[in-house]
C-alpha cells in the first residue's frame, strides 16, 4: 500500500458551546486523518458539525463560548495548543479556506486586486507593490479569469459569483498552502459553474499536490471529487473509509438514506425517499444512536448504547450496531 | 385581557406576547425605571391640579429664592414645606415643575402625535403609489430635510410670536417629514415582497391591502421614532422657550424656568438645576425606552428576553 | 471619470444654490407678509404714524414684487440691506419725533459675517474634538460588546444625547466656573475661554457619533468578509483598520455630517450662555430687539454653513462609496 505522509490528524475533537440553551456539543470525539495529495470528502447536512470542525481546524472560534478538546495535529504543529497569533500565521499560508458565498467574502469596496496584492503581501513582508501585482495577475491567470490585467481593477460586485469563486480560489492557493479546505464551494452557484470550478480545484490540487477537505452536503460533488469520505451527522462520524466503497455500499444506515435520496428515475406521481423526521436538536441528544429516532434498523440497543466507531470490513470504519 | 378569536391558539399566542413583553422590561432594570418615571410624569402632568399644594403662578415675595427642604410662612401661620425650595417670586419650585412636565408633555405628545400622522399618511402615500406622487412628497421631504428644523422653527415662531399653541403646530410642522422618510422606505421594501402581490393577485383593494397588510409592519418602528421624536422635541420646546420664542412667562415651562434661572445662578443655583434636571431626567427615560423598544421589536434580538 | 465628477459637483452646486434662494425666498415671505416687520420691531407700542412711518423707510409701503425685487438683486450682491437698529434699546426713546424710524447704518451682511470667524472657530473645535474622542470611543466598545467598557460606554452616550445642551452649559459653569474657578465664564481670546463652550456643544456629538460608529462597527464586523479576510490569515488590526472602518465610513460620515449640522443649530445659545461673539449670539440678540434684516442676514450665513456641510457630506460619499459612482447610468 502506498504509505503517504499524513499531514492533518485530528484526535478525539470535541467542540462544545454555553448557550442559553444549555450546552450545545456541535462535535463530538471524531478523529480522522488526511493524507499528503489527498481529497477528503465530509459529507453531512445542516448542523452535522462539518463547518464547526473546519472553523476548529483554523481556529477561528471563540473561545469563551466555544471549549474545544482533543487534539488537531498539523505536520508537527499541534494547533489546539498554538497562540492565535501563530495560527493566524499559518492561516492562508498553510491551510486556507474557501467558503460558500463566493460574493459575499469579498470586501465589496475594494478592488479584487487590492484584496489579492494584500493577501501575498500579509504572509511576505518585504514584497513589493509591483512584484505583488504581477503575482495577483498571474494568479487571476492561473485561475482562468480572462482579461486579467483589466480585471484586477474591479470591484467584486462587477463580477459573477462564479468569478468572484474563482477570485476566492486564487486567494487561497496564492501561497501554495498544504492544505485547501472547501466549505461548501459551489452551494452557491449555477450547475454549469460547479463543475467548472471543481475541474479547476481539481487541476490546481495536482500541480502542487496540494491535500484538499471538500465539505458538501452533495453526495454527487463528493462522488466526484474524493478518495475518502466522513459522513456526519450531529457532530458524530458514523462512517469513514474510501468514498467509492461508501456510496456503493453503504455500511450506515443514515448513508443509506442519503443515497436513496437522491431522485433517480422515479416516476411521475411517485413519491421520492426521504429519511424520515429531522436532525436533533443538539441541546436535547437522543441517549444512544444519535440517529435511532429515525432510523428503520432501530432495536433496543440503538436506545441504549452509543455504538462506538469500528471496523467493520476492508478499510472502513462506520458507527452502527448492525454494520 | 379578553380577545375574541375564532382560534384559541392565536389568542393564546397573543397573550403569551404582552406578558412576556412585561416580563422582558422587568428584566432591564434601568428600562423599568425609566417607564416608571414616565407613567409618573404623564400621571402628574394631567393631574397637576389635583396634587399640588401651591399655586404656581401667584409670586410671594417674602418666600422668595428658598432653598429645597426649606420652609416659609403661609397664610395663617401655616408652616409650607418646600420639598424642592422656591423661585426668584417665591413659588413652590416642585408646582412649577408639575406645572412645566404638562407643558412639555403636552407640547412632545401632541407635536409628535399631529407630525406622525400627517407623515404617516404622507410616506404610505409616497411608497405605495410611488411615481409622479412620490417624486413630489420625496422632493419636498428633501426641501425639509435641507434645513435644520430647528432653524425654520426659530423664524417661524419668530414671525407669528410665541405661545404653546403655535409652538405645537410649528414642532409638527418641521417634523413630519421624519416620519413620512421612516414609512415610505418601509412601504417601499414591503410592497415588492411576495405576499403583497400575492395579495394584489386575489384582488384585494389597495386600502386593504395598506391597512390589513403593511400598517401592522409599521407599528414597531413608528412606536420607536414617535417615542426618540418626543424626546427631540422636548428638548427643542426647551431651547426656543430659552430663546423667548414659547410661552410666555409667567407660564410655567422648563425651558424658562432654566432661562430665567440664568440670572441667580450663584444664589439660587437650582432654580436652573432642577427644571435643567427634569428635562433631562424624561429625555434619557424616553431614549432609554424607544432602544429598548428597538431591541425588542427586532426579532433577531428578541430571544435574548423572551426565553 | 473626471467628466462624471465634474458633472456631479456642477449638479450639486447649482442645486445648493437652488435651494438656497428657494429658502430665503421663503424666508422673505414669511417674514415680510405674515408678519409685519415695522410693528414687530416697535414691540406693538407707538402710534399707527409710528408704524407707518418706519414700514416707509424700511420701504415695507412698496408693492410687494418690488420688494421682492430688491431683496433678490440684495441677495445676489450679498447686501442685506441696513439693519433697523443695532445697539438702541428703543427707538422710540431715542430719537427725536422727526427722526424716529431711520435706520441706523449699519450694513446687516457684512455685520454678521464679522462674526463668522468666532463661529466656525468654535464649531470647528468642537467637531474636532467629537470625532477625535467618538471615533475611538466607538472602536473601542464595538472590539469587546456587551463588556463592562462598553455597557459604560453606552451608559455615556445615551445620557449625551439627552441632554439639554445649555443646561449643561450652565451645570459646567457652575460647576467649573464659579465653583471651581478653573475656566472663565464667558468671553473671547484665550484657550480657556473655549474649552467650556466647545465642551458643551459636542457632547451630543460625542453621544450620537459613537453610538453609531459602535454599531456601523458591529454591523460590518458580522459580515461574511470580515469572517473570510481572518480565515485567510489578515491580521485582526489590518481588518479593523484598513477594512471594517472604510465599509462602515458611510454612516459615519453621515452621522458627523448631521451632528456637525446639529452643532451649527446648538450654537446659537450656546454662544449666548457664554458671550461667545459669534453669528449665533448674534441672532439671539437680533431676535430680542426683532430686527428682521438683521435676522434675514444672519440665517441666510447660517444656511449657506449647512448647504456647505451637505455638500462636503455628498462630496465625501462620492469617493467613499465605488458602487455609487460606477453605475453612474
Amino acid at each position: 500500500m502506498n504509505e503517504q505522509k499524513i499531514i492533518l490528524d485530528v484526535k478525539n475533537l470535541s467542540v462544545q458551546f454555553k448557550t442559553l440553551h444549555g450546552l450545545v456539543k456541535a462535535v463530538n470525539d471524531i478523529s480522522f486523518d488526511l493524507k499528503k495529495g489527498e481529497t477528503l470528502g465530509i459529507l453531512g447536512e445542516s448542523g452535522s458539525g462539518k463547518s464547526v470542525t473546519v472553523s476548529a481546524i483554523l481556529g477561528l472560534l471563540e473561545m469563551p463560548p466555544a471549549e474545544i478538546t482533543g487534539n488537531i495535529y498539523f505536520d508537527t504543529i499541534n494547533l489546539t495548543k498554538i497562540s492565535p497569533k501563530e495560527m493566524q500565521t499559518l492561516r492562508g499560508k498553510r491551510i486556507s479556506l474557501i467558503h460558500q458565498d463566493p460574493v459575499s467574502s469579498l470586501n465589496p469596496l475594494l478592488t479584487v486586486g487590492y484584496q489579492l496584492c494584500e493577501m501575498l503581501k500579509v504572509h511576505q513582508p518585504g514584497l513589493s507593490q509591483s512584484d505583488a501585482k504581477k503575482k495577483a495577475i498571474e494568479l487571476m491567470e492561473k485561475v482562468k479569469i480572462p482579461s486579467a490585467k483589466e480585471r484586477i481593477k474591479s470591484y467584486p460586485f462587477e463580477l459573477s459569483g462564479g468569478m468572484c469563486q474563482r477570485i476566492l480560489i486564487a486567494l487561497a492557493i496564492s501561497l501554495e498552502p498544504d492544505i485547501l479546505i472547501a466549505d461548501e464551494p459551489t452551494t452557491a452557484l449555477d450547475v454549469t459553474v460547479q463543475s467548472q470550478i471543481m475541474d479547476l480545484l481539481q487541476e490546481l490540487k495536482s500541480y502542487s499536490n496540494m491535500s484538499m477537505i471538500l465539505i458538501t452536503h452533495d453526495i454527487g460533488l463528493v462522488a466526484e471529487n474524493t478518495t475518502e469520505t466522513l459522513v456526519m451527522y450531529a457532530g458524530k462520524i458514523f462512517e469513514k473509509g474510501p468514498t467509492e466503497k461508501i456510496i456503493s455500499n453503504p455500511n450506515h444506515p443514515y448513508t443509506q438514506g442519503l443515497i436513496d435520496s437522491i431522485p433517480r428515475d422515479q416516476k411521475k406521481g411517485e413519491k421520492l425517499f426521504v429519511i424520515e423526521g429531522s436532525p436533533p436538536v443538539l441541546t436535547k441528544m437522543p441517549k444512544g444512536c444519535p440517529f435511532h429516532t429515525r432510523c428503520k434498523m432501530k432495536k433496543e440497543i440503538c436506545v441504549n448504547e452509543t455504538p462506538l466507531l469500528k471496523q467493520s470490513n476492508d478499510s472502513r470504519l462506520s458507527a452502527c450496531h448492525f454494520s | 385581557m379578553v380577545i375574541e378569536n375564532n382560534n384559541s391558539n392565536e389568542a393564546r399566542e397573543r397573550k403569551i406576547k404582552f406578558t412576556h413583553y412585561l416580563w422582558a422590561l422587568i428584566k432591564e432594570p434601568y428600562v423599568f425605571v425609566a417607564v416608571l418615571f414616565l407613567i409618573i410624569l404623564i400621571f402628574a402632568a394631567i393631574f397637576a391640579d389635583l396634587i399640588v399644594a401651591y399655586d404656581p403662578l401667584r409670586p410671594n415675595i417674602l418666600s422668595a429664592r428658598l432653598t429645597p427642604f426649606s420652609e416659609s410662612k403661609g397664610m395663617g401661620g401655616v408652616a409650607n414645606f418646600h420639598l424642592l425650595g422656591t423661585d426668584a417670586l417665591g413659588r413652590d419650585m416642585l408646582t412649577r415643575l408639575i406645572y412645566g412636565a404638562r407643558v412639555s408633555v403636552s407640547v412632545g405628545v401632541l407635536a409628535v402625535t399631529i407630525a406622525g400622522t400627517i407623515g404617516t399618511i404622507l410616506g404610505l402615500i409616497a411608497g405605495y403609489y410611488g411615481r409622479m406622487t412620490e417624486s413630489i412628497i420625496m422632493r419636498t421631504v428633501d426641501g425639509f430635510m435641507a434645513i435644520p428644523s430647528l432653524f425654520i422653527a426659530l423664524f417661524v415662531l419668530f414671525v407669528l410670536g410665541g405661545g404653546l399653541l403655535n409652538m405645537i403646530l410649528i414642532l409638527a410642522f418641521v417634523r413630519w417629514v421624519v416620519f413620512t422618510r421612516l414609512v415610505r422606505g418601509i412601504t417601499i421594501s414591503l410592497k415588492e415582497t411576495s405576499f403583497i402581490e400575492a395579495a394584489r393577485a386575489i384582488g384585494a383593494s389597495d386600502s386593504r391591502i395598506i391597512f390589513k397588510h403593511i400598517l401592522p409592519h409599521l407599528i414597531s418602528p413608528l412606536l420607536v421614532l414617535a417615542t426618540l421624536e418626543v424626546a427631540l422635541l422636548i428638548l427643542a420646546e426647551a431651547g426656543l422657550s430659552f430663546l423667548g420664542l414659547g410661552l410666555e412667562p409667567p407660564q410655567p415651562s422648563w425651558g424658562l424656568m432654566v432661562a430665567r434661572g440664568r440670572e441667580y445662578i450663584r444664589e439660587a443655583p437650582w432654580m436652573i438645576i432642577l427644571p435643567g434636571l427634569s428635562i433631562f431626567l424624561t429625555t434619557l427615560s424616553l431614549n432609554l425606552v424607544a432602544n429598548w423598544l428597538r431591541t425588542i421589536t427586532d426579532p433577531v434580538q428578541r430571544w435574548r428576553w423572551l426565553i | 471619470m473626471k467628466k462624471l465628477f465634474s458633472n456631479f459637483l456642477f449638479r450639486r452646486f447649482i442645486g445648493s444654490l437652488l435651494m438656497l434662494f428657494i429658502v430665503m425666498s421663503i424666508v422673505f415671505i414669511v417674514g415680510r407678509q405674515i408678519g409685519d416687520p415695522a410693528r414687530m420691531y416697535l414691540q406693538m407700542v407707538g402710534s399707527e404714524d409710528d408704524v407707518r412711518l418706519v414700514r416707509e423707510r424700511m420701504g415695507l409701503e412698496d408693492p410687494i414684487h418690488i420688494q421682492y425685487k430688491r431683496f433678490v438683486r440684495g441677495m445676489i450682491t450679498l447686501d442685506f440691506g441696513d439693519t433697523f437698529r443695532f445697539g438702541a434699546s428703543h427707538p422710540l426713546m431715542q430719537r427725536p419725533k422727526e427722526h424716529r424710524g431711520e435706520a441706523d447704518n449699519l450694513a446687516t451682511l457684512p455685520l454678521a459675517a464679522d462674526r463668522l470667524p468666532a463661529t466656525l472657530f468654535l464649531c470647528a473645535v468642537s467637531i474636532i474634538f467629537s470625532v477625535a474622542v467618538s471615533i475611538p470611543l466607538g472602536m473601542f466598545a464595538a472590539m469587546r460588546p456587551r463588556t463592562l467598557g462598553d455597557k459604560i460606554i453606552n451608559v455615556l452616550t445615551l445620557a449625551g444625547v439627552s441632554i439639554v445642551e445649555y443646561w449643561f452649559a450652565f451645570m459646567l459653569i457652575i460647576i467649573f466656573a464659579v465653583t471651581l474657578g478653573w475656566f472663565p465664564t464667558s468671553g473671547y481670546g484665550t484657550f480657556s475661554h473655549v474649552f467650556l463652550p466647545a465642551f458643551a456643544l459636542s457632547l451630543r456629538a460625542i453621544g450620537r457619533i459613537t453610538q453609531l460608529t459602535r454599531s456601523s462597527l458591529l454591523d460590518e464586523l458580522s459580515k461574511p468578509y470580515v469572517r473570510a479576510a481572518r480565515g485567510r490569515g489578515i491580521p485582526v488590526y489590518r481588518i479593523a483598520f484598513i477594512h471594517v472602518l472604510r465599509n462602515a465610513s458611510i454612516p459615519i460620515v453621515t452621522t458627523i455630517g448631521d451632528e456637525t449640522i446639529n452643532i451649527l443649530t446648538g450654537v446659537i445659545i450656546i454662544e449666548s450662555v457664554f458671550a461667545w461673539p459669534g453669528i449665533g449670539a448674534l441672532t439671539v440678540d437680533a431676535l430680542k430687539l426683532r430686527d428682521l434684516p438683521l435676522i434675514e442676514a444672519t440665517i441666510f450665513l447660517l444656511i449657506v454653513m449647512v448647504l456647505l456641510v451637505n455638500f462636503t457630506v455628498d462630496l465625501m460619499y462620492y469617493f467613499l462609496n465605488p458602487r455609487a459612482n460606477t453605475t453612474g447610468k
